[in-house]
């Protein structure tokens, strides 16, 4: 079985991280309950005409898709493999509601086409015409590492050697209100150093693209090896640390062996009460991460902790901005890390990543 | 060659039948279930015939028995029914005795609900309980829990009308690499007013009966239904003894790459899907016995796919017939309820009948199977095609 690499990573998100030179040296400490990404110059990547048609999801999911294959160096892929929880949450509004608005007369079909799930992979494809494998995986908050599993398994026997993958999720006007009513966006503006201690319901919620050129051969630009991922559906809070431990040792290490932990906090004081017994039980020693404070919370943003997490392998070096604890002295090599994500107590995932 | 993945169950629920059963009696009897939409509150009522299961929601809720404070959509509903017939079909009594998922494909998700209440989930309580259906990953999630299973691999699909082929197709890898010792594989899709009218802005919807890989086709019939496999893998069939359906031999996909919503004319993603999955099945196309084609009667997709047959298969295209004159195009569903029909057709070398055809088109001379024949299957090829060129290939076989 072939190992997997991340060749090249690209984050379009509420930061200003689409430029790979900057590893977060400048943040926007968004006081919000509702945050937008950070707009390249769409027109250096898009003709204008077309990007006009565009949503902002496919637009940020065809750029991020440029610079990931630009720094991989790769021309085409063999494979396409998108997630996205809500899909595209803009076209999908405007089709609804010109549905009731106009009681089903006067449509016309463009929000209609675009607004079906798989509309960026799709639009990906166009644009760099290729004619291979394409997924797009629509399983809420695994999402994003539904897509990332299916990669491995394809590049573990080399049914594809080179394959993009990535989350895009784009805010929705109407969605962001209705689940503002429901609690699910946080009642109140928080500053991103206050959201641990948060005693609300509710996360940020946010948008992003976060795209990766993953290979079984590493490249030159390689930021690290993805050894393993897991996805479960449902999983009680008492039994996340046994299953992260369980998840190491299926790849024959243990909690000492991991230098760093990524977490998935949002502040939502209902639930990030399964990163608190890892954070406070077993991974108390270890150095911890996080990063919805910077990048608010959607259901492909652990991809952004995919991100984080590659970045921090291939420049050793962990910004003190989203850092929880301070385990690690600057000469400690940091060879893996541990990522875990789940959102509202459900669809948990763990990714493995190591140093190449 | 590739050893196939088994199947050891299957449920289905469509406008030709509630069960299994229903759908092979309707299959057999030349009994469409095309008819005008009465449950879904459309203008376009008069305009457009659909396949509709007949069924309102509460009499799905009460054969599911679920509490009146659930909150599933109609595709929820559907695929819960679906996938329990599967799972029973299977004879699995412990679903956790051994390590099973489920991977379904959908388009329209909870969207039945969300444009029911759009504005009412703004103010009025009794409907806010919907919101967190309307994401496509919720209805898999329900069947999950109506299944029982827990802690394990269940994701979802969206990849347009190729969503519950592509679901399939990710099952049998997943058993393959023995990621899962079973999974429960397929798709659901409702009717809906947002599928209806924008189909309808298309203008690929026929205002009658459709006519697939007709010169003189008008279009599609929109329907709905729910269909589901259940896989396992060859140690779990030994040590159960477990009676096989049929395996999924060969399976591809590829994207055309040429339209986010037409195929191209010379059926490329069809084409190139047609050819890998043979590739994985260790076939030529000389072993394929029936194709159930997608056949959606709209001008675009039946001469695509028609160039694509006649690329893979020179003139020796084997018998085809599509079964959407019956179901009308379940949408993401279809290439599980195919699927149903793929394994049905096998296991009564049976070749269902491509009804309301009458000329054959004047790009080719292609010409579907129109009556009910008797004719001994090994392989049976499935395609589905969809929006964003996704194009998907099953291969389905009788040996392993």
């Amino acid at each position: 079985m072939k190992k997997t690499y991340i060749n090249s990573v690209a984050s379009i998100s509420t930061q200003k991280t689409f430029d790979n030179d900057d590893f977060l040296d400048e943040i926007t400490p968004y006081n919000d309950t509702v945050i937008y990404a950070v707009d390249p110059v769409y027109r250096d990547y898009i003709p204008p005409a077309a990007a006009r048609r565009m949503a902002k999801g496919i637009k940020m999911g065809v750029v991020a898709t440029k610079l990931a294959m630009a720094e991989a160096g790769v021309e085409n892929v063999d494979a396409i493999i998108t997630g996205t929880g809500m899909g595209c949450m803009i076209d999908s509004e405007k089709f609804v509601s010109a549905i009731i608005d106009n009681q089903e007369q006067y449509l016309t079909p463009t929000s209609f086409i675009q607004s079906t799930h798989n509309t960026v992979a799709g639009q990906i494809a166009l644009g760099i015409k290729c004619k291979g494998y394409n997924f797009t995986y629509v399983h809420s908050s695994l999402s994003f590492q539904s897509a990332l599993l299916d990669a491995k398994m394809q590049l573990e026997t080399a049914e594809a050697n080179t394959i993009l993958v990535g989350g895009v999720e784009e805010l929705g006007a109407h969605t962001t209100k209705v689940h503002r009513v429901i609690d699910h966006i946080k009642p109140e503006a928080i500053a991103p150093s206050e959201m641990l201690d948060s005693k609300t319901k509710g996360a940020v919620f946010s948008e992003g693209a976060y795209f990766f050129v993953l290979s079984n051969e590493p490249s030159e630009s390689c930021y690290a090896e993805l050894v393993d991922v897991k996805i479960l559906n449902t999983l009680p809070i008492d039994k996340v640390a046994e299953t992260a431990v369980a998840f190491l040792k299926e790849n024959n290490l243990t909690t000492s062996d991991i230098d760093v932990v990524v977490l998935g906090n949002n502040g939502d004081v209902e639930y990030d009460g399964a990163y608190r017994l890892l954070t406070e039980g077993e991974f108390k020693n270890t150095q911890q991460v996080y990063y919805k404070h910077l990048v608010g919370e959607n259901h492909v943003v652990s991809a952004f902790g995919m991100w984080l997490g590659s970045r921090i392998l291939k420049a050793q070096t962990i910004p003190e901005i989203v850092k929880m604890n301070d385990m690690l002295d600057s000469s400690s090599e940091i060879q893996y890390i541990l990522c875990y994500n789940q959102y509202r107590g459900k669809d948990h995932s763990f990714t493995l990543l190591k140093k190449c | 060659m590739n050893k196939g993945v088994a199947i050891t169950g299957m449920g289905i629920i469509s406008a030709i039948g509630n069960n299994t059963q229903e759908n092979f009696h309707a299959l057999t009897h030349a009994k469409h279930g095309i008819s005008r939409v009465d449950l879904v509150d459309t203008i376009q009522r008069d305009e457009i015939m659909v396949g509709e299961v007949k069924l309102t929601n509460d009499q799905l809720i009460e054969q599911l028995g679920l509490p009146p404070s659930n909150n599933y959509s109609r595709t929820a509903l559907l695929g819960a029914i679906a996938a329990k017939e599967a799972v029973a079909d299977a004879g699995i009594v412990d679903i956790k005795k051994y390590k099973t998922g489920i991977v379904s494909g959908t388009s329209v998700g909870g969207m039945d609900k969300t444009e029911k209440y759009y504005y009412e989930y703004l103010t009025e309580k009794e409907h806010q309980k919907y919101i967190e259906s309307h994401h496509a990953g919720d209805s898999t999630q329900k069947i999950a829990e109506q299944l029982g299973i827990e802690e394990s691999l269940v994701t979802t699909i969206s990849t347009a009308c190729s969503s519950a082929a592509n679901a399939i197709l990710f099952g049998a890898r997943l058993i393959k690499s023995g990621k899962l010792d079973r999974v429960v594989v397929g798709g659901a899709d409702c009717l809906s007013k947002f599928t209806i009218n924008g189909f309808k802005t298309l203008m690929i919807l026929s205002d009658t009966y459709s006519t697939p890989f007709d010169e003189n086709r008008k279009g599609l019939n929109l329907g709905e239904a729910a269909a589901f496999l259940v896989l396992e893998s060859e140690d779990v069939v030994k040590a159960e003894n477990k009676n096989v359906l049929g395996y999924v031999k060969g399976w591809g996909n590829a994207n055309d790459a040429f339209h986010q919503t037409a195929s191209s004319e010379d059926g490329d993603g069809a084409t190139l899907a047609m050819e890998k999955a043979l590739k994985v099945a260790g076939m030529k196309p000389s072993d394929i016995d029936y194709i159930n084609v997608h056949g959606t009667a709209t001008n675009n997709n039946d001469l695509s796919e028609g160039r694509a047959l006649i690329n893979v298969f020179g003139d020796k295209t084997p018998i085809f017939s599509s079964t959407k004159a019956f179901t009308g195009h379940t949408l993401a569903a279809a290439g599980g309820i195919e699927a149903v029909y793929s394994i049905l057709a096998l296991q009564h070398n049976l070749v269902f009948p491509n009804l309301n055809f009458e000329t054959p088109m004047k790009e080719f001379s292609l010409v579907p199977q129109t009556e009910l024949k008797e004719k001994e299957l090994q392989v049976v090829l499935s395609n589905s095609l969809g929006f964003g060129g996704n194009s998907s290939t099953l291969i389905f076989s009788k040996e392993a």
